[in-house]
């Protein structure tokens, strides 16, 4: 049982909020050492592991372009957008995000947008924008829960949509997994049955946004 | 072939000139170690292969020290205003969302083309167009708009800097999952897990299994790390094998009962922690608490879509 000291370090790490980049080399030792490998090799192992996890940080180049259109005013210009919309109010701008990106992601285009390339420069000022025509006196813990809202739009649009797509990873590591146990399916027996999910998850979270017009 | 010696090649060269920027910036605080971080950086992805296991382990050290205990500062590099952004933005007028369509546009015709091109390799297409359609976005842009010569580099340094230490977090979470795997952590858990269920009970069969896949998601941070372990330990001894399961049903509705724990983990940094940090909130949790509402629901009815659907 002791490589799951690992798991206790994280855990307890997490809850103690202790920067989580220690947490996660503590931890690391920890259950590496608790299944009695030798510290050195722990830190090895994790070199090795960093060294053939680089592609996870490549997105990251895409901060320049951002940054370039935020120094021209993209934010300003994604804020004048939404007042020019009268219809545009926060629940329905991010209903229509949620529909877009489950879409796309459905037919494969999960790159297409992102934290960084749509989130922060379009879609959290827009909501935001959006939120401050309902309410001019919103506060900053509101503003907060609108931004907070556009990202979780971001992320549940594309979990939901992306098992659709026949090509994504987590089919064909499903596809593979079963494999290697003699059991053949086709990629696309899989990505059917990530519908019925993928409609609630519009239901759900779209009822969602949509109750933050009625609280504005 | 390009591929991601091409990728690593580019991401290595913006991370060294936000190094050598950071190191001449007099006004940067705790210059030198930040420098050091982005250095570090920089090096691991020109050189990384060529560092030995240990060599990128002291690497990884090092680069936690810097991140973990505050030596990464906040850069600051000199900017428009925003009054200066607002008459840009009334000025530009809908353009400006142009050059912002590059990077899919390039993602789409390249995933659409690399097959027939044939100098892409295919499995690193996402991350090559992405790459290059940055390249060309800035490119595009600097002669279109003619900022100063290194502001695309200095914008997106305040920005990386504004995330700070998060950069790094979603890639030592994939790592540390490679520890954990090394160490034989899935199957005890798997084990566990297993252990728990009564004889011959769907329902908690069918439980175990969703809560058992969201949970170690939340714990691995990935659905992709969880899902061989349950899948062993519950999903086809116990749904489809003891039980008569569909396979594809419970494999395909048990991934996303995984996805429901990645929306509440903070162990899933590029979705909850990285973004809480590029929206400026105060609250690092702050993204999960916006999705705990929404994964917990969902996890309800993939555990009934499975319970349901896949016993016929």
């Amino acid at each position: 049982m002791c490589p799951l000291l690992g798991l206790a370090v994280l855990i307890a790490g997490f809850a103690l909020r202790i920067n989580p980049l220690l947490v996660v080399v503590a931890a690391a030792l920890a259950s590496g050492i608790g299944a009695g490998l030798s510290p050195v090799a722990v830190v090895a192992a994790l070199g090795k592991a960093f060294n053939s996890a680089r592609y996870v940080s490549v997105p990251w180049i895409i901060l320049p372009i951002i940054g370039l259109l935020e120094r021209a005013g993209l934010r300003e210009r994604a804020r004048t957008i939404v007042g020019d919309m009268a219809a545009a109010t926060t629940g329905r701008l991010l209903l229509v995000y949620l529909v877009f990106r489950q879409l796309t992601s459905a037919v494969g285009l999960t790159a297409i947008a992102g934290h960084a390339q749509t989130v922060r420069p379009l879609l959290a000022p827009m909501a935001e924008a959006a939120a401050e025509r309902a309410d001019p006196a919103i506060t900053r813990a509101g503003r907060q829960r609108v931004r907070a809202m556009a990202a979780a739009t971001d992320n549940v649009g594309m979990f939901f949509g992306e098992d659709i797509f026949l090509a994504v990873a987590s089919i064909l590591l499903i596809k593979g997994f079963l494999e290697s146990q003699g059991i053949i399916v086709s990629p696309l027996q899989l990505s059917v049955w990530a519908i019925p999910t993928a409609v609630a998850a519009l239901v759900i979270h779209g009822t969602r946004v949509l109750r933050l017009d009625r609280k504005a | 072939m390009i591929g991601l010696p091409f990728v690593y090649t580019i991401a290595g060269c913006v991370f060294g000139a936000w190094a050598v920027l950071t190191v001449i910036d007099r006004t940067q605080p705790r210059r030198w170690t930040s420098a050091a971080f982005w250095g570090l950086l920089a090096l691991s992805f020109l050189a990384g292969d060529r560092l030995g296991d240990l060599g990128n382990g002291v690497l990884v050290l090092a680069l936690v020290i810097i991140g973990g205990t505050g030596w990464l500062g906040r850069a600051d590099p000199p900017t428009t205003s925003d009054a200066e952004r607002a008459v840009s933005a009334a000025r530009l007028g809908n353009k400006l969302l142009l050059p912002a369509l590059i990077v899919p546009a390039v993602a789409l015709i390249g995933t659409l083309a690399a097959p027939v091109l044939g100098f892409i390799e295919v499995k690193q297409v996402t991350l090559v167009c992405l790459a290059a359609g940055a390249v060309v976005a800035v490119i595009v842009t600097a002669i279109w708009l003619l900022p100063p010569p290194l502001a695309p580099l200095q914008e997106g340094r305040r920005l990386v800097s504004q995330i700070g230490w998060a950069i790094i977090l979603p890639q030592m979470l994939a790592s540390l999952g490679a520890v954990f795997a090394l160490a034989g952590v899935g199957g005890i858990v798997g084990g566990v897990v297993g252990g728990l269920i009564p004889d011959g009970a769907r329902f908690a069969a069918v439980l175990a299994f969703t809560l058992g896949m969201a949970g170690f998601t939340m714990v691995m941070g990935n659905a992709f790390a969880a899902f061989p372990v349950m899948m062993a330990a519950v999903g086809l001894p116990v749904l489809v094998f003891a039980q008569g399961g569909n396979p594809a049903i419970v494999a395909a509705i048990g991934m996303l009962a995984g996805f429901c724990g990645t929306l509440m983990t903070p162990m899933a940094a590029n979705f909850n922690i990285v973004p809480a940090a590029l929206l400026e909130l105060d609250d690092r949790n702050g993204v999960i608490k916006a999705q705990v509402a929404t994964a917990l629901p969902l996890l309800a009815i993939n555990t009934l879509l499975i319970w349901g659907l896949a016993f016929r």
